[in-house]
């Protein structure tokens, strides 16, 4: 897996819009970032479908609402932290109240935007956008992934909210075999011990924790969830039943996110041990990306260390 | 349309929205009344809208981005047709569809749900914005209070709609000087209104909220300005036409009681009567 090329999720984004942007319907907004979240090869291509709003998010999100009941198919990006953050009552009652057709597309989500630090570092955006009634939420794991959410959320009507990274990461699907269903999870590895369920860049290294658990003997079932909500309830309460143990692993705060949504499924359906992987009621900091993923304890290393707490939980 | 005619509509209007919100015992009666001579005249003289259309993609938009103000607003849509005027006795009821803000899923003629101040506006810029992308000639109104100045995002849009050249976009801003807590300069001054907007690179025009050749000449020459959008100052009085809540804060959000209400119909009908008899 090592010598596979690696892509952020923002960059696959930018082609992902860049090659469904013929669709003349669609009209693509921007803070004045449009070189980090890659809109800009949006913006080459269909320069007067493209508005830069400036260092205004609220105003972009009201905005692209009033643009999407004129019938347009509205992406609106910025960082995680801003779109979702700084915008999000504007998200609440400018889009999702009214139903609109606004595609929230947050690229830097998570603790991997690194050196910047914990002002730009959004472990929250999950909690807040999933908390909201009509909003679709999605969260790629990888470049292919994320081009068939763009798809998605092109295709499907309505308010969506698109996680994306700025670190590259590796591709985890196969680009002859993988088909993606909004709504439902992907088992990427079977087992029979422990589920990890893990999405956006967590989904690589739960599958590295397999294989880190694997050498001890134990059999880890593997689900990316890349649609956060409406979250997958089947493919969770299969896997409560079928290997009695789960482990929650996210890019983000424990309250709220994937964690939390998992937690919701197993309770009202088949209660079993979780234990969460994720940031802990705590803010990001500056770093490297690797150095921050590590301190914050959120590598292959730490999923594999949960998976068996959770393991020892089993009754 | 005539003076008198709209005139005539917009005490209508008034008797609407003292109805809906003695009915619902809550709501906005103060900014709604002082905005009631704008709306007849977009409703009734100014904008391309048909009831029977309500959804029309060449249509004019209009936006209430002072949405507290949606018992005038429902006012002029059930004046205009949209739907049945008895229904504006259920305004703020869990069964009914006339919500106490507007809602656009639920109220046939509203363009755009509002409520949370500021961002209309930007959803209007949005609106504006769409007409040039797709060459279509509707033009998009909206009507902001004084108050929702002070809520920063207005000038995130105010930057954006010159910068664009939204000429399709005409705003008036309801300047009846009076804010929950009082007087709007006392609270957080947002004036000089009319140079700000300037500065921002708007067609400004100051007139008399209750004027119609003020209101009309102000619409035609907002129509024929290239490049621009315009920015109608409109002087207003907050309460206007009942005369115990004119100019009082404390109609902002209240209700009248059963006698309150009396003696406001009374004095909105005795209006409307002298009005049929000129």
């Amino acid at each position: 897996m090592a010598d596979k090329k690696k892509i952020a999720t923002r960059e696959a984004y930018g082609n992902a819009l860049k090659e469904f942007g013929s669709n003349e319907n669609i009209v693509v907004l921007d803070a004045d970032l449009s070189k980090s979240t890659k809109t800009e090869s949006f913006k080459k291509e269909y320069p007067d479908r493209f508005i830069n709003m400036g260092i205004a998010e609220a105003n972009m999100i009201s905005t692209a609402a009033g643009l999407a009941s004129c019938g347009k198919t509205v992406f609106a990006s910025s960082f995680a932290m801003f779109a979702a953050g700084r915008a999000f009552e504007q998200v609440r009652n400018s889009v999702c109240y009214p139903n609109l057709n606004v595609k929230v597309c947050a690229t830097h989500a998570g603790i991997s935007v690194g050196e910047d630090g914990a002002t730009h570092q959004s472990l929250e955006d999950l909690a807040l956008m999933r908390s909201l009634p009509n909003m679709t939420v999605l969260s790629p794991c990888d470049a292919l992934e994320t081009k068939m959410a763009i798809k998605a959320a092109i295709d499907n009507y309505g308010p969506f909210y698109v996680r994306l990274g700025r670190l590259a990461v590796e591709e985890v699907n196969d680009e002859a075999t993988y088909k993606f269903e909004l709504g439902k999870g992907v088992t990427l590895k079977d087992g029979s011990d422990v589920t990890l369920v893990a999405t956006g860049l967590m989904v690589g290294e739960a599958l590295k924790a397999h294989e880190l658990l694997k050498e001890e003997g134990i059999r880890a079932r593997v689900i990316n969830i890349h649609t956060i909500k409406p979250i997958d309830k089947d493919i969770l309460e299969k896997a409560a039943k079928e290997t009695g143990a789960l482990v929650s692993c996210e890019e983000h705060t424990i309250m709220g996110g994937l964690g939390s949504a998992v937690a919701e499924v197993l309770c009202e359906t088949y209660p079993a041990p979780l234990v969460r992987v994720g940031t802990l009621d705590v803010f990001g900091k500056s770093g490297t990306p690797k150095e921050l993923l590590e301190q914050y304890k959120l590598t292959a290393k730490d999923i594999a260390e949960a998976a068996k707490k959770s393991i020892s939980l089993k009754k | 349309m005539d003076n008198l005619t709209l005139e005539k509509i917009a005490y209508k209007i008034r008797k609407h929205a003292i109805d809906a919100v003695y009915s619902a015992s809550s709501g906005h009666p103060g900014g709604s009344l002082s905005i009631a001579d704008i709306l007849a005249v977009l409703y009734f003289d100014e904008m391309n809208v048909d009831a029977k259309n309500p959804k029309d993609e060449n249509r004019d938009r209009f936006v209430l981005s002072k949405g507290h103000c949606a018992p005038a607003l429902y006012g002029a849509l059930c004046e205009k047709g949209f739907f049945p005027e008895e229904d504006i006795k259920t305004f703020r009821n869990a069964n009914s569809y006339l919500q106490g803000h507007p809602d656009m899923k639920g109220v046939p003629g509203v363009d755009m749900s509002t409520g949370s101040l500021g961002q209309g506006i930007c959803a209007a810029n949005g609106m504006a914005l769409a007409a040039k992308l797709d060459n279509k000639d509707y033009r998009v109104y909206s009507i902001l209070g004084d108050g929702e100045l002070e809520e920063g995002q207005v000038w995130e849009a105010a930057m954006f709609a010159p910068h664009y050249g939204l000429d399709n976009m005409t705003i008036f801003v309801d300047f009846n000087g009076l804010q929950i807590d009082g007087d709007i300069t006392k609270v957080m001054n947002p004036t000089p209104i009319d140079k700000k907007f300037e500065a921002f690179g708007w067609n400004v025009l100051i007139i008399d909220a209750h004027n119609y050749d003020e209101i009309k000449n102000a619409l035609h020459t907002a129509k024929n300005t290239k490049g621009k959008p315009t920015a109608i100052i409109a002087k207003s009085i907050k309460g206007k036409g009942v005369s115990f809540m004119e100019n009082e804060a404390g109609w902002h959000g209240m209700a009248p009681n059963e006698e309150q209400y009396n003696i406001a119909v009374s004095e909105l009908l005795a209006k409307l009567s002298e009005l049929e008899g000129r």
